[in-house]
């Protein structure tokens, strides 16, 4: 640890000289027990973090849409392909994701959800509504499409 | 600083196994994490197995029997047995909770049973815990008013009133919650944590504390009190059925309040 914990990892042992002490384990699902709750937790963080890079793609799209007809094609042909697709299926899965539970956590800024029973409850209706919106999504997309 | 790895002096190496006497018929095996600043070694688990039919109910009646009977240098904090001291406090079986609460046939398999995660090592399954005593005091937890109280008696609440602060006085200070917050094992020099910020919440919610104002300015910092995450591992491992998590949340509620 480098900040002011730093003074607790030293201690002494039985003659009185200085020791480094260990830091004890944590880390999850290793040493602490990956839950529901967690797992939806840094769930959030990843999909965040995928989001991020998915608007990237999407500025790409748009950048070669206004570049002229030979760019566009060449990024339609790349997100049109099944790498592409996939790509595509997980954007959404996470932009679903992550705005289902965002909903989730305005909820917890509002003072609810918080009892065990609820938080448990809204989670898995946060994981199932991510996988019917982004399911839903692609059928009429295809169908339209 | 977000940290994944325990650095080299804290890995885990495997460590003695001590076998039960022959003609146990339940034998369960309890991996206890071992640390003696004496030996100048890292940290290992050293396996003991106990017969069942010989051994209380709870996971803290059989560290007693393993430190009593197979190996009186195993170094742990008990005192109540009943889970109103909060000393016995530990990781078993990958949540923590309080060793005298847990029951024995709660685990299936051999049970795992760790120190504090995230915590300075003093020896075995002894974290130090000043950090989080510090943490406390900063949050000044005594009852603070300028108004005099009546000359006849004591500072009087309604039913009511006294309702607010139910669920948050039974809290034992085991640090369970803090302990188990993944935001608070990377951020725990600053982060206040679930325990503390729920005790912070229990002098907030307090009718008869007039240092409302005061309290919250002292937790309006990006760090105290807003690296919580909602990741609601606190509430989940409370060994006495709290909710630190709703706490926070009515905090950061009040502050959003005061703000108009």
């Amino acid at each position: 640890m480098k900040d002011v914990r730093e003074a607790l990892m030293v201690g002494r042992n039985s003659e009185g000289k200085l020791v480094r002490r260990p830091i004890s384990p944590f880390m999850i699902p290793s040493d602490y027990k990956l839950q529901m709750s967690s797992g939806s937790s840094i769930l959030h963080r990843i999909t965040g973090v995928a989001l991020g890079a998915g608007t990237l793609l999407f500025t790409a799209w748009l950048v070669c849409a206004a570049a002229g007809d030979g760019a566009f094609s060449v990024i339609q042909a790349i997100l049109g392909s099944w790498f592409g697709l996939l790509i595509l299926f997980g954007f959404t899965l996470a932009l679903f994701y992550h705005f289902c539970n965002g909903i989730r956590h305005l909820a917890w800024d509002a003072g609810k959800g918080f009892e065990l029973p609820a938080m448990h409850r809204n989670g898995k209706l946060v994981f199932a509504s991510a996988i019917i919106l982004t399911l839903a999504f692609w059928v009429i997309a295809f169908l339209v499409g | 600083m977000a940290e994944f790895t325990l650095p080299a002096n804290s890995k885990v190496g495997k460590g003695t196994t001590y076998k039960a006497a022959p003609g146990a018929t339940r034998v369960k095996e309890f991996e206890v994490y071992r640390w003696n600043p004496d030996d100048g070694k890292n940290p290992v688990m050293d396996t003991y197995e106990v017969d069942l039919d010989k051994c209380g109910p709870m996971v803290l009646d059989a560290i007693i029997k393993i430190k009593n009977e197979i190996d009186a240098s195993l170094t742990f904090r008990r005192s109540c047995r009943e889970g109103i001291c909060g000393s016995c406090a530990m990781n078993i079986d990958g949540t923590n909770t309080l060793a005298c609460l847990k029951p024995i046939d709660d685990v299936k398999g051999a049970i795992k049973i760790t120190p504090l995660p995230h915590m300075p090592v003093v020896k075995d399954l002894v974290p130090d815990l000043n950090q989080q005593y510090a943490q406390l005091r900063s949050i000044e937890p005594w009852l603070q008013a300028d108004s005099a109280p009546p000359p006849d008696g004591e500072r009087l609440q309604s039913k009511e009133e006294r309702a607010e602060i139910d669920g948050m006085w039974e809290c034992i200070l085991c640090f369970c919650c803090s302990t188990s917050c993944p935001s608070y094992w990377w951020n725990g020099d600053r982060y206040l944590g679930p325990a503390v910020l729920l005790q912070a919440y229990r002098w907030i919610a307090d009718s008869r504390d007039e240092a409302t104002g005061k309290r919250l300015d002292a937790l309006e910092d990006p760090f105290k009190l807003y690296r919580c995450h909602t990741i609601m591992n606190c509430t989940q491992t409370c060994p006495k059925g709290l909710n630190p998590a709703k706490a926070i949340g009515k905090i950061k509620q009040l502050m959003l309040e005061r703000q108009g």
